[in-house]
């Protein structure tokens, strides 16, 4: 599950300053650093566990350093890049509050990346009493590497107790979309960028 | 002879008439350098690879010799034509370091001054040194900048050490299963190699090529503590477990177990073909091997200038230069924001899983070679 489109790179891309560092936590095959790096010319790392995934992203020529994100962070100086990003990642960590601290430890600006929980979609899967399944989230119950699902007013509402400053916000529905009217219902993916307040 | 062989190969000498000043102080006279190379150098003369080896290879790294068939380079399984060091596109050189024992100049050699072999007075050649003098051997060839400088464990600090040394004529630096420095614990282990060599009474301060004896036990026994910090645990007790030479345990000091035969043939093997005058210094090249003692031990400010692309490779069931101390590495890199990728491997082999021909392993070095 990694964004793939050109579009989905474009919308990260638009809120990157050329030039930046970036770092990518959780960067499967490097697509995106591949991408920022032609469109935005940016210095970039990424960390990624898969030993295929790992492959690919020495592909794309990209810089990847094998590991764990949630052990690993520490390859990272406090405050060395200007963004780091996290793509459809967050819902599958174990400790989600102490990676958003440790991404916002390391980046000026954070960007994730998240499908959608409360997608109108999903809910109704739940009502009729299934799980849901959808193109966000492709997986049945045993076999999902998601441990944490949530909705986008979940994720405002951690942003706030944190005291993260949203700098932008930009839901789309499941034909891609952008959706401005009941985001946490016909939506089922969301970007955000956040930093400290 | 396998079709990815690199096939008959010759080993070649370079001789050197300048003086050579070394870290240590100490000047040679004059040396020669032993050397092999695979693969054809290009008329543009960049694609040459420098394989650098560790502490009991040589220069002889892929192929076999005509008279000796069976002699197979050490790193074979890496290079050749469609390997992962790939002599069709590749020139791949093998250097012997100096202070060696396979025909560059070392300890057996004569020495100018007194005429006798130096044995003893041969000086401590350090990780520096060798770089400097393969850079010489580059100059020979009209090698003016490595497409890549890659080796293993003491390998991979001369690779290191070429970004340092020589930001400008390196590429990429393929450090594999290596340390910034190493720790107590490992010159621990060098120490009681050396004392079993220096102990032997055949030892002699190291002149004993006049006298027409080798320091066999010390040496033996050197090689065998440094086999077993090569080897993990695990691959240990798959290998061997507790099983017994005979059928039942013979109470007495011969060799019961399995393992202890092991050791003892590789002690045995070793100590024929190798040097113990060198093997001392190559154990001293390593605890001396530092690039952050410079810079008030850090290593960030060592690896300031460094120059080319890295790839950081290490194997998790290694414990001599644990993955942890690859990270050193990485993150000293990463802080500088120098190109570097990092892959750990699950390997089960322990420290000498970087001459095996494991497929994630060779993979990685492969697809980063084709980037490259």
């Amino acid at each position: 599950m990694k964004l793939k489109t050109r579009s989905d790179y474009q919308t990260i891309g638009g809120w990157i300053q050329s030039g930046s560092k970036v770092l990518d936590f959780g960067c499967g095959d490097g697509g995106l650093l591949r991408y920022l790096a032609d469109e935005r010319d940016v210095e970039g790392y990424g960390m990624e566990i898969e030993d295929e995934k790992v492959l690919q992203c020495i592909s794309n020529g990209v810089n990847v350093i094998q590991g764990n994100l949630e052990k690993d962070s520490s390859f990272f100086d406090t405050g060395a890049f200007d963004y780091v990003i996290l793509s459809l990642t967050l819902q599958a960590v174990r400790h989600t509050e102490s990676v958003v601290l440790e991404m916002l430890r390391i980046g000026r600006e954070c960007i994730v990346t998240f499908p959608n929980f409360g997608f109108w979609f999903h809910r109704y899967q739940v009502i009729l009493g299934n799980m849901p399944v959808s193109n966000q989230l492709p997986f049945q119950w045993y076999n999902t590497p998601n441990v944490h699902l949530f909705t986008v007013n979940d994720f405002e509402n951690f942003c706030a107790e944190n005291s993260l400053h949203i700098m932008d916000r930009l839901v789309l529905d499941s034909k891609g979309n952008k959706v401005n009217f009941l985001p946490n219902f016909l939506g089922s993916l969301a970007f955000y960028r956040f930093k400290k307040k | 002879m396998p079709t990815d062989s690199v096939g008959i190969v010759h080993p070649e000498i370079m001789v050197f008439d300048d003086t050579i000043s070394l870290e240590s102080g100490s000047e040679l006279e004059g040396f020669q350098v032993a050397y092999e190379t695979y693969g054809t150098l290009n008329a543009e003369k960049n694609n040459a690879i420098l394989v650098c080896h560790a502490l009991n290879a040589s220069h002889h790294v892929a192929g076999v010799y005509a008279d000796d068939k069976k002699n197979i380079g050490w790193w074979d399984n890496l290079i050749g034509p469609g390997k992962p060091l790939d002599t069709k596109k590749f020139f791949v050189i093998g250097v012997n370091n100096l202070g060696g024992c396979h025909g560059s100049t070392g300890p057996s050699s004569i020495n100018p001054r007194t005429g006798r072999r130096f044995g003893g007075d041969f000086p401590i050649v350090l990780v520096e040194d060798w770089v400097r003098v393969q850079a010489l051997v580059a100059d020979r060839l009209g090698i003016k900048r490595f497409f890549a400088v890659i080796g293993g464990s003491l390998g991979a600090m001369q690779a290191l050490q070429w970004s340092i040394t020589y930001p400008n004529r390196i590429l990429n630096s393929i450090v594999i299963a290596a340390a910034p420095k190493l720790s107590a614990q490992n010159i621990a282990f060098n120490e009681v190699a050396r004392q079993a060599i220096t102990t032997d009474p055949n030892y002699n301060r190291g002149h004993y090529y006049d006298k027409n004896v080798i320091p066999k036990q010390g040496l033996r026994i050197a090689r065998m503590i440094g086999h077993i910090t090569y080897l993990s645990d695990d691959a240990m007790a798959e290998k061997f477990g507790r099983e017994l030479r005979k059928d039942s345990l013979a109470f007495n000091f011969d060799v019961n177990f399995q393992i202890e035969s092991y050791l003892r043939y590789q002690g045995d093997k070793f100590a024929e073909n190798f040097d113990a005058n060198t093997y001392l210094r190559i154990t001293k090249a390593l605890d001396y091997f530092d690039p952050a003692a410079d810079y008030d031990g850090q290593l960030r400010l060592a690896l300031a200038r460094v120059g080319g692309k890295f790839l950081v490779i290490s194997f998790t069931s290694d414990w001599r230069f644990s993955p942890s101390r690859s990270h050193e590495i990485v993150k000293a890199l990463i802080d500088n924001g120098k190109n570097v990728t990092y892959a750990e491997i699950d390997a089960p082999h322990g420290h000498d899983a970087f001459l095996m021909a494991d497929s994630r392993y060779h993979n990685i070095i492969r697809r980063y070679l084709e980037n490259a």
